[in-house]
Protein backbone atom coordinates (compact mmCIF):
# COMPACT_ATOMS: atom_id res chain seq x y z
CA UNK A 1 0.00 0.00 0.00
CA UNK A 2 1.36 3.22 -1.28
CA UNK A 3 0.07 5.36 1.29
CA UNK A 4 -2.44 4.80 4.14
CA UNK A 5 -3.54 7.71 6.86
CA UNK A 6 -5.68 7.30 9.61
CA UNK A 7 -7.98 9.36 12.39
CA UNK A 8 -9.23 7.59 15.11
CA UNK A 9 -12.53 8.86 16.07
CA UNK A 10 -13.19 8.93 19.65
CA UNK A 11 -14.90 12.27 20.34
CA UNK A 12 -16.28 15.73 18.20
CA UNK A 13 -12.76 16.93 17.57
CA UNK A 14 -11.67 14.14 16.12
CA UNK A 15 -14.27 14.57 13.25
CA UNK A 16 -12.28 17.99 12.12
CA UNK A 17 -8.97 16.02 12.42
CA UNK A 18 -10.76 13.53 10.10
CA UNK A 19 -11.67 16.55 7.83
CA UNK A 20 -8.30 18.20 7.71
CA UNK A 21 -6.29 14.80 6.83
CA UNK A 22 -8.95 14.53 3.75
CA UNK A 23 -8.16 17.83 2.72
CA UNK A 24 -4.52 17.68 2.88
CA UNK A 25 -4.84 14.36 0.94
CA UNK A 26 -7.94 15.97 -1.68
CA UNK A 27 -5.23 19.37 -1.82
CA UNK A 28 -2.45 16.89 -3.06
CA UNK A 29 -3.60 14.67 -5.67
CA UNK A 30 -5.30 18.18 -7.62
CA UNK A 31 -9.05 17.77 -6.43
CA UNK A 32 -10.47 21.44 -6.96
CA UNK A 33 -12.64 23.33 -4.01
CA UNK A 34 -15.74 21.76 -4.71
CA UNK A 35 -14.72 18.54 -4.71
CA UNK A 36 -12.33 19.42 -1.68
CA UNK A 37 -15.89 20.50 0.10
CA UNK A 38 -17.69 17.24 -1.43
CA UNK A 39 -14.57 15.16 0.54
CA UNK A 40 -14.77 16.84 3.64
CA UNK A 41 -18.49 17.01 3.68
CA UNK A 42 -18.11 13.19 3.32
CA UNK A 43 -15.67 12.88 5.55
CA UNK A 44 -17.86 14.46 8.43
CA UNK A 45 -20.75 12.70 7.80
CA UNK A 46 -18.71 8.79 7.74
CA UNK A 47 -16.96 10.35 10.82
CA UNK A 48 -20.02 11.46 12.77
CA UNK A 49 -22.26 8.55 12.14
CA UNK A 50 -19.30 6.93 13.72
CA UNK A 51 -18.95 9.22 17.20
CA UNK A 52 -22.94 9.03 17.59
CA UNK A 53 -23.89 5.37 17.14
CA UNK A 54 -20.76 3.37 17.28
CA UNK A 55 -19.32 5.33 19.62
CA UNK A 56 -15.33 4.69 18.42
CA UNK A 57 -13.84 3.79 15.15
CA UNK A 58 -11.59 5.02 12.44
CA UNK A 59 -11.39 6.79 8.99
CA UNK A 60 -8.09 6.29 6.80
CA UNK A 61 -7.17 7.90 3.94
CA UNK A 62 -5.75 5.88 0.81
CA UNK A 63 -4.06 7.26 -1.89
CA UNK A 64 -5.60 5.32 -5.33
CA UNK A 65 -4.29 4.97 -8.85
CA UNK A 66 -6.40 2.66 -11.22
CA UNK A 67 -6.46 2.81 -15.34
CA UNK A 68 -4.69 6.17 -15.42
CA UNK A 69 -6.67 7.84 -12.95
CA UNK A 70 -6.19 8.68 -9.84
CA UNK A 71 -8.60 9.56 -6.48
CA UNK A 72 -8.95 9.22 -3.12
CA UNK A 73 -10.52 6.66 -0.70
CA UNK A 74 -12.21 6.77 2.22
CA UNK A 75 -12.56 3.93 4.86
CA UNK A 76 -14.65 4.56 7.61
CA UNK A 77 -14.71 1.81 9.88
CA UNK A 78 -16.16 0.86 13.50
CA UNK A 79 -16.97 -1.90 15.77
CA UNK A 80 -20.23 -0.41 16.96
CA UNK A 81 -23.97 -2.46 16.47
CA UNK A 82 -23.62 -2.65 12.74
CA UNK A 83 -26.69 -1.69 10.98
CA UNK A 84 -29.88 -4.08 11.25
CA UNK A 85 -31.25 -3.44 7.79
CA UNK A 86 -28.92 -1.86 5.17
CA UNK A 87 -31.29 -1.38 2.29
CA UNK A 88 -33.27 1.20 4.55
CA UNK A 89 -30.21 3.41 5.53
CA UNK A 90 -29.54 3.58 2.12
CA UNK A 91 -33.32 4.91 1.29
CA UNK A 92 -34.00 8.49 1.61
CA UNK A 93 -35.50 10.33 3.65
CA UNK A 94 -34.76 7.37 6.47
CA UNK A 95 -34.05 9.29 9.50
CA UNK A 96 -33.18 8.33 12.72
CA UNK A 97 -32.61 11.26 15.32
CA UNK A 98 -31.80 12.95 11.81
CA UNK A 99 -28.58 11.80 11.80
CA UNK A 100 -28.08 8.42 10.18
CA UNK A 101 -29.53 7.48 7.00
CA UNK A 102 -29.88 11.27 5.95
CA UNK A 103 -26.12 10.41 5.24
CA UNK A 104 -25.40 7.64 3.51
CA UNK A 105 -27.16 7.99 0.62
CA UNK A 106 -26.08 11.93 0.61
CA UNK A 107 -22.36 10.59 1.05
CA UNK A 108 -22.82 7.99 -1.69
CA UNK A 109 -24.34 11.10 -4.33
CA UNK A 110 -21.18 13.29 -3.32
CA UNK A 111 -18.53 10.34 -4.27
CA UNK A 112 -18.06 8.09 -7.22
CA UNK A 113 -18.33 4.64 -5.62
CA UNK A 114 -19.55 3.29 -2.38
CA UNK A 115 -19.48 0.47 -0.50
CA UNK A 116 -20.76 -0.55 2.54
CA UNK A 117 -20.67 -4.14 4.95
CA UNK A 118 -21.97 -4.10 8.32
CA UNK A 119 -22.72 -7.02 10.81
CA UNK A 120 -24.92 -7.07 13.65
CA UNK A 121 -23.22 -6.38 16.43
CA UNK A 122 -20.02 -6.35 15.10
CA UNK A 123 -19.47 -3.28 13.47
CA UNK A 124 -19.57 -1.53 9.83
CA UNK A 125 -17.28 -0.55 7.08
CA UNK A 126 -17.45 1.79 4.46
CA UNK A 127 -15.46 2.40 1.71
CA UNK A 128 -16.10 5.11 -0.82
CA UNK A 129 -14.16 6.53 -3.74
CA UNK A 130 -13.39 10.08 -5.97
CA UNK A 131 -11.91 10.29 -8.87
CA UNK A 132 -9.95 12.65 -10.11
CA UNK A 133 -11.41 14.11 -13.58
CA UNK B 1 -19.89 20.28 -20.24
CA UNK B 2 -21.08 22.60 -22.97
CA UNK B 3 -23.83 24.29 -20.86
CA UNK B 4 -21.26 24.72 -17.88
CA UNK B 5 -18.94 26.58 -19.84
CA UNK B 6 -22.12 28.66 -21.24
CA UNK B 7 -23.27 29.62 -17.95
CA UNK B 8 -20.05 30.58 -17.02
CA UNK B 9 -20.19 33.23 -19.74
CA UNK B 10 -23.45 34.10 -18.93
CA UNK B 11 -22.47 34.30 -15.30
CA UNK B 12 -19.42 36.89 -16.01
CA UNK B 13 -21.50 39.01 -18.14
CA UNK B 14 -24.83 39.16 -15.92
CA UNK B 15 -22.27 39.63 -12.77
CA UNK B 16 -20.04 42.06 -14.27
CA UNK B 17 -22.80 44.49 -15.31
CA UNK B 18 -24.75 44.22 -11.80
CA UNK B 19 -21.46 45.18 -10.30
CA UNK B 20 -21.53 47.76 -12.73
CA UNK B 21 -25.09 49.77 -12.57
CA UNK B 22 -26.56 47.53 -10.12
CA UNK B 23 -29.59 47.08 -13.02
CA UNK B 24 -32.81 44.99 -12.45
CA UNK B 25 -32.01 43.36 -16.18
CA UNK B 26 -28.95 41.70 -14.84
CA UNK B 27 -30.62 40.70 -11.59
CA UNK B 28 -33.53 39.49 -14.05
CA UNK B 29 -30.59 37.66 -15.97
CA UNK B 30 -29.09 35.97 -12.93
CA UNK B 31 -32.42 34.68 -12.17
CA UNK B 32 -32.34 33.03 -15.44
CA UNK B 33 -29.27 30.98 -15.16
CA UNK B 34 -30.58 29.78 -11.40
CA UNK B 35 -33.26 27.91 -13.49
CA UNK B 36 -31.56 26.75 -15.94
CA UNK B 37 -28.48 25.47 -13.37
CA UNK B 38 -30.91 23.66 -11.70
CA UNK B 39 -32.72 22.02 -15.22
CA UNK B 40 -28.77 20.72 -15.84
CA UNK B 41 -28.17 19.88 -12.21
CA UNK B 42 -25.39 22.01 -11.15
CA UNK B 43 -25.22 21.94 -7.70
CA UNK B 44 -25.47 24.72 -5.08
CA UNK B 45 -21.68 24.52 -4.05
CA UNK B 46 -20.38 24.77 -7.73
CA UNK B 47 -22.36 27.94 -8.36
CA UNK B 48 -20.57 29.54 -5.42
CA UNK B 49 -17.33 28.75 -6.92
CA UNK B 50 -18.19 29.37 -10.25
CA UNK B 51 -19.22 33.07 -8.38
CA UNK B 52 -15.89 33.29 -7.11
CA UNK B 53 -13.74 32.50 -9.74
CA UNK B 54 -15.47 34.81 -12.01
CA UNK B 55 -14.86 37.62 -8.90
CA UNK B 56 -11.61 37.24 -8.63
CA UNK B 57 -11.19 37.25 -12.68
CA UNK B 58 -13.30 40.38 -13.21
CA UNK B 59 -11.99 41.83 -10.35
CA UNK B 60 -7.99 40.92 -9.46
CA UNK B 61 -8.25 43.35 -6.72
CA UNK B 62 -10.35 41.68 -4.55
CA UNK B 63 -9.45 41.90 -1.22
CA UNK B 64 -8.15 38.48 -0.05
CA UNK B 65 -10.30 38.16 2.94
CA UNK B 66 -13.33 38.46 0.41
CA UNK B 67 -12.35 35.66 -1.47
CA UNK B 68 -11.97 33.13 1.37
CA UNK B 69 -15.32 33.92 2.88
CA UNK B 70 -16.50 32.47 -0.57
CA UNK B 71 -14.80 28.89 0.75
CA UNK B 72 -16.32 29.05 3.81
CA UNK B 73 -19.87 29.90 2.49
CA UNK B 74 -19.30 27.13 -0.08
CA UNK B 75 -18.85 24.72 3.06
CA UNK B 76 -22.03 26.25 4.57
CA UNK B 77 -24.04 25.44 1.53
CA UNK B 78 -22.78 21.99 1.62
CA UNK B 79 -25.36 20.69 3.70
CA UNK B 80 -28.24 22.60 1.29
CA UNK B 81 -26.14 21.01 -1.60
CA UNK B 82 -27.17 17.56 0.45
CA UNK B 83 -30.68 18.19 0.67
CA UNK B 84 -31.40 18.98 -3.14
CA UNK B 85 -29.98 16.59 -4.01
CA UNK B 86 -32.17 14.11 -1.63
CA UNK B 87 -34.86 16.10 -2.94
CA UNK B 88 -34.81 15.61 -5.98
CA UNK B 89 -34.18 11.86 -5.86
CA UNK B 90 -36.87 11.32 -3.54
CA UNK B 91 -38.89 14.00 -6.87
CA UNK B 92 -38.16 10.79 -8.61
CA UNK B 93 -39.27 8.11 -6.40
CA UNK B 94 -42.61 10.22 -5.87
CA UNK B 95 -43.27 10.18 -9.57
CA UNK B 96 -42.45 6.49 -10.31
CA UNK B 97 -44.88 5.64 -7.32
CA UNK B 98 -47.81 8.09 -8.80
CA UNK B 99 -47.13 6.22 -12.51
CA UNK B 100 -47.59 2.82 -10.53
CA UNK B 101 -50.49 3.97 -8.50
CA UNK B 102 -51.74 5.19 -11.74
CA UNK B 103 -51.73 1.48 -13.80
CA UNK B 104 -53.04 -0.21 -10.20
CA UNK B 105 -55.87 2.52 -10.44
CA UNK B 106 -56.79 1.43 -13.79
CA UNK B 107 -56.20 -2.30 -13.22
CA UNK B 108 -58.82 -1.73 -10.40
CA UNK B 109 -61.38 0.16 -12.39
CA UNK B 110 -61.30 -2.88 -14.89
CA UNK B 111 -62.04 -5.29 -11.79
CA UNK B 112 -64.68 -3.60 -10.54
CA UNK B 113 -66.62 -3.12 -13.68
CA UNK B 114 -70.19 -3.76 -13.41
CA UNK B 115 -72.91 -3.76 -16.31
CA UNK B 116 -76.29 -2.06 -15.19
CA UNK B 117 -79.15 -4.49 -15.85
CA UNK B 118 -81.42 -3.32 -18.09
CA UNK B 119 -85.13 -3.96 -17.03
CA UNK B 120 -88.04 -3.11 -18.17
CA UNK B 121 -90.23 -1.08 -15.39
CA UNK B 122 -86.80 -0.10 -13.26
CA UNK B 123 -84.54 2.99 -13.96
CA UNK B 124 -81.10 2.37 -12.36
CA UNK B 125 -78.61 5.03 -11.37
CA UNK B 126 -74.99 4.50 -10.27
CA UNK B 127 -72.20 6.55 -9.86
CA UNK B 128 -68.81 5.74 -7.37
CA UNK B 129 -65.81 7.97 -7.03
CA UNK B 130 -62.87 7.58 -5.27
CA UNK B 131 -61.06 10.26 -3.41
CA UNK B 132 -57.96 9.29 -4.17
CA UNK B 133 -56.85 7.47 -6.89
CA UNK B 134 -57.97 3.97 -5.88
CA UNK B 135 -61.86 3.30 -4.20
CA UNK B 136 -62.17 1.49 -1.16
CA UNK B 137 -66.26 1.23 -2.27
CA UNK B 138 -67.98 -1.62 -3.88
CA UNK B 139 -70.73 -1.96 -5.76
CA UNK B 140 -71.82 -4.52 -8.56
CA UNK B 141 -74.80 -5.63 -10.32
CA UNK B 142 -76.19 -9.49 -11.21
CA UNK B 143 -78.76 -10.63 -12.91
CA UNK B 144 -79.67 -14.11 -12.51
CA UNK B 145 -81.50 -16.38 -14.57
CA UNK B 146 -84.59 -15.79 -13.21
CA UNK B 147 -83.97 -11.60 -14.39
CA UNK B 148 -83.79 -11.05 -10.87
CA UNK B 149 -81.26 -8.17 -10.08
CA UNK B 150 -78.97 -8.50 -7.56
CA UNK B 151 -76.89 -5.34 -5.89
CA UNK B 152 -73.98 -5.01 -3.64
CA UNK B 153 -72.72 -2.30 -2.08
CA UNK B 154 -69.83 -2.66 0.33
CA UNK B 155 -67.49 0.04 1.92
CA UNK B 156 -64.08 -0.75 3.12
CA UNK B 157 -63.11 1.45 6.03
CA UNK B 158 -60.30 3.35 5.24
CA UNK B 159 -59.26 5.10 1.64
CA UNK B 160 -56.46 4.54 -0.73
CA UNK B 161 -54.31 1.63 -1.47
CA UNK B 162 -54.83 -0.53 1.44
CA UNK B 163 -58.78 -0.57 1.12
CA UNK B 164 -58.63 -0.72 -2.65
CA UNK B 165 -56.27 -3.66 -1.90
CA UNK B 166 -59.39 -5.43 0.24
CA UNK B 167 -62.16 -4.68 -2.37
CA UNK B 168 -60.44 -6.78 -5.00
CA UNK B 169 -61.14 -9.69 -2.42
CA UNK B 170 -64.84 -8.71 -2.41
CA UNK B 171 -64.84 -8.67 -5.90
CA UNK B 172 -63.29 -12.22 -6.42
CA UNK B 173 -65.52 -13.60 -3.43
CA UNK B 174 -68.91 -12.25 -4.99
CA UNK B 175 -67.55 -13.87 -8.25
CA UNK B 176 -67.29 -17.08 -6.95
CA UNK B 177 -70.36 -17.15 -4.86
CA UNK B 178 -72.83 -20.12 -6.54
CA UNK B 179 -75.70 -19.08 -8.99
CA UNK B 180 -78.49 -19.72 -7.13
CA UNK B 181 -77.22 -18.26 -3.92
CA UNK B 182 -78.23 -14.89 -4.08
CA UNK B 183 -80.38 -14.80 -1.01
CA UNK B 184 -79.32 -11.56 0.74
CA UNK B 185 -78.51 -13.06 4.23
CA UNK B 186 -77.24 -16.43 2.22
CA UNK B 187 -74.64 -13.77 0.58
CA UNK B 188 -73.60 -11.45 3.46
CA UNK B 189 -73.41 -14.75 5.08
CA UNK B 190 -70.66 -16.43 2.62
CA UNK B 191 -68.84 -13.21 1.98
CA UNK B 192 -68.48 -12.35 6.14
CA UNK B 193 -66.58 -15.92 6.27
CA UNK B 194 -64.11 -14.94 3.67
CA UNK B 195 -63.45 -11.77 4.90
CA UNK B 196 -63.18 -13.20 8.33
CA UNK B 197 -60.55 -15.59 7.34
CA UNK B 198 -58.30 -13.28 5.12
CA UNK B 199 -58.45 -10.11 5.90
CA UNK B 200 -56.32 -7.97 8.64
CA UNK B 201 -58.48 -7.85 12.01
CA UNK B 202 -57.97 -4.06 12.19
CA UNK B 203 -59.66 -3.71 8.50
CA UNK B 204 -63.50 -4.06 8.54
CA UNK B 205 -66.46 -4.25 5.35
CA UNK B 206 -69.61 -3.27 5.90
CA UNK B 207 -72.05 -3.73 3.19
CA UNK B 208 -75.41 -4.03 2.02
CA UNK B 209 -76.85 -6.66 0.03
CA UNK B 210 -80.78 -6.31 -2.08
CA UNK B 211 -82.32 -8.46 -4.49
CA UNK B 212 -84.96 -7.16 -6.45
CA UNK B 213 -87.96 -9.23 -8.07
CA UNK B 214 -89.41 -7.75 -11.23
CA UNK B 215 -92.18 -9.59 -11.48
CA UNK B 216 -93.69 -9.14 -8.06
CA UNK B 217 -91.50 -5.94 -7.40
CA UNK B 218 -90.41 -7.71 -4.10
CA UNK B 219 -86.82 -5.87 -2.23
CA UNK B 220 -85.23 -8.46 -0.06
CA UNK B 221 -82.37 -7.37 1.44
CA UNK B 222 -79.93 -7.46 4.13
CA UNK B 223 -77.02 -5.28 6.03
CA UNK B 224 -73.34 -5.77 7.51
CA UNK B 225 -73.23 -2.93 9.37
CA UNK B 226 -73.85 -0.63 6.17
CA UNK B 227 -74.77 2.96 6.09
CA UNK B 228 -78.26 3.15 6.20
CA UNK B 229 -79.77 3.83 2.70
CA UNK B 230 -83.07 5.67 2.55
CA UNK B 231 -86.56 4.40 0.82
CA UNK B 232 -89.25 6.70 -1.21
CA UNK B 233 -92.64 5.84 -0.92
CA UNK B 234 -94.31 7.47 -3.83
CA UNK B 235 -98.04 6.62 -1.81
CA UNK B 236 -97.10 9.11 0.64
CA UNK B 237 -94.11 10.76 -0.93
CA UNK B 238 -92.28 9.99 2.28
CA UNK B 239 -88.77 9.39 2.74
CA UNK B 240 -87.25 6.44 5.40
CA UNK B 241 -84.09 5.05 6.36
CA UNK B 242 -83.73 1.63 4.66
CA UNK B 243 -82.06 -0.06 8.13
CA UNK B 244 -80.76 -3.73 8.34
CA UNK B 245 -79.37 -4.80 11.60
CA UNK B 246 -76.30 -7.14 11.65
CA UNK B 247 -72.33 -7.21 12.07
CA UNK B 248 -69.28 -6.10 10.28
CA UNK B 249 -68.09 -8.49 7.41
CA UNK B 250 -65.09 -9.83 9.32
CA UNK B 251 -65.60 -9.59 12.94
CA UNK B 252 -67.53 -13.08 13.48
CA UNK B 253 -67.33 -15.75 11.13
CA UNK B 254 -70.81 -17.18 12.83
CA UNK B 255 -72.52 -14.28 12.01
CA UNK B 256 -76.24 -14.67 11.07
CA UNK B 257 -77.85 -11.91 8.53
CA UNK B 258 -81.62 -10.93 9.12
CA UNK B 259 -83.11 -10.63 5.42
CA UNK B 260 -86.30 -7.98 5.32
CA UNK B 261 -88.44 -7.47 2.19
CA UNK B 262 -90.39 -4.43 0.82
CA UNK B 263 -92.59 -4.76 -1.55
CA UNK B 264 -92.33 -2.24 -4.09
CA UNK B 265 -94.72 0.41 -5.39
CA UNK B 266 -94.91 2.46 -8.66
CA UNK B 267 -93.00 5.44 -8.21
CA UNK B 268 -91.04 4.21 -5.09
CA UNK B 269 -87.25 4.71 -5.01
CA UNK B 270 -84.37 2.62 -3.24
CA UNK B 271 -81.23 4.66 -2.45
CA UNK B 272 -78.29 3.01 -1.43
CA UNK B 273 -75.26 4.67 -0.47
CA UNK B 274 -71.39 4.52 1.12
CA UNK B 275 -70.87 6.75 4.02
CA UNK B 276 -68.78 9.03 1.65
CA UNK B 277 -72.33 10.43 1.31
CA UNK B 278 -73.62 10.63 4.35
CA UNK B 279 -69.60 12.07 5.59
CA UNK B 280 -69.33 14.67 3.39
CA UNK B 281 -67.91 17.84 4.86
CA UNK B 282 -69.30 21.01 4.54
CA UNK B 283 -67.95 24.19 5.87
CA UNK B 284 -70.95 23.82 8.37
CA UNK B 285 -70.12 20.31 9.21
CA UNK B 286 -71.24 16.83 8.18
CA UNK B 287 -74.49 17.37 5.78
CA UNK B 288 -77.48 16.02 7.12
CA UNK B 289 -79.33 13.56 5.85
CA UNK B 290 -82.42 15.44 5.80
CA UNK B 291 -80.32 17.65 3.59
CA UNK B 292 -79.78 14.65 0.96
CA UNK B 293 -83.04 13.70 1.10
CA UNK B 294 -83.75 17.55 -0.12
CA UNK B 295 -81.60 17.42 -3.10
CA UNK B 296 -83.30 13.94 -4.16
CA UNK B 297 -86.64 15.57 -3.96
CA UNK B 298 -85.51 18.54 -5.50
CA UNK B 299 -84.18 15.94 -8.67
CA UNK B 300 -86.61 12.92 -8.28
CA UNK B 301 -88.27 13.91 -11.92
CA UNK B 302 -85.29 12.89 -13.51
CA UNK B 303 -83.89 9.60 -14.13
CA UNK B 304 -82.21 7.91 -12.32
CA UNK B 305 -78.65 8.32 -13.41
CA UNK B 306 -79.59 11.89 -13.60
CA UNK B 307 -80.49 11.88 -10.33
CA UNK B 308 -77.42 9.95 -8.78
CA UNK B 309 -75.21 12.47 -11.11
CA UNK B 310 -77.10 15.83 -10.15
CA UNK B 311 -76.67 14.95 -6.30
CA UNK B 312 -72.72 13.87 -6.91
CA UNK B 313 -72.04 17.36 -8.72
CA UNK B 314 -73.78 19.31 -5.90
CA UNK B 315 -71.94 17.54 -2.76
CA UNK B 316 -68.81 17.81 -4.79
CA UNK B 317 -69.21 21.54 -5.16
CA UNK B 318 -70.77 22.12 -1.54
CA UNK B 319 -67.11 20.21 -0.24
CA UNK B 320 -65.13 22.42 -2.48
CA UNK B 321 -64.43 19.85 -4.66
CA UNK B 322 -62.29 17.83 -2.28
CA UNK B 323 -63.86 14.81 -1.89
CA UNK B 324 -62.70 13.58 1.88
CA UNK B 325 -64.18 9.67 1.21
CA UNK B 326 -65.16 7.52 -1.85
CA UNK B 327 -68.41 7.99 -2.68
CA UNK B 328 -70.75 5.52 -4.12
CA UNK B 329 -74.75 6.09 -4.76
CA UNK B 330 -76.90 3.84 -6.54
CA UNK B 331 -80.67 4.62 -6.88
CA UNK B 332 -83.51 1.88 -8.04
CA UNK B 333 -86.82 3.70 -9.06
CA UNK B 334 -89.54 1.53 -10.21
CA UNK B 335 -91.27 3.61 -12.65
CA UNK B 336 -94.42 0.95 -14.37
Amino acid sequence: MEFQSCVKIINEWDIVAARQLGRNVAKELGFGTVDQARITTAISELARNIYLYAGRGSVCIEKEYEHGKSGMKIIASDEGPGIQDIRKVMEDGYTTSGGLGAGLPGVKRLMDEFDIDSFPSKGTTITTIKWLR
Amino acid sequence: MEYRENMKNKYREALSTYLQDQTEQALYQGQKISKKSIEYNIAPEEIINIHKNILMDVYPDTPEKVLDSFDFLLEVMMGYGFAYREHQNLRHIQQELESEIKIAANVQSTLLETTIPNVDGLEIGAISVPARQMSGDYYHFVQDEKKHIGVAIADVIGKGIPAALCMSMIKYAMDSLPEHRHNPSSVLESLNRVVEHNVDPSMFITMFYGLYNPEKHLFSYSAAGHEPGFYYEAATKEFTDLSARGLLLGVDKKTKYVQYEKKVERGDMIILLSDGVTECRTSEGFIERETLIKFIQKNMHLHAQDIVHHLFKQLEKMQHFQLRDDFTLLILKRNV
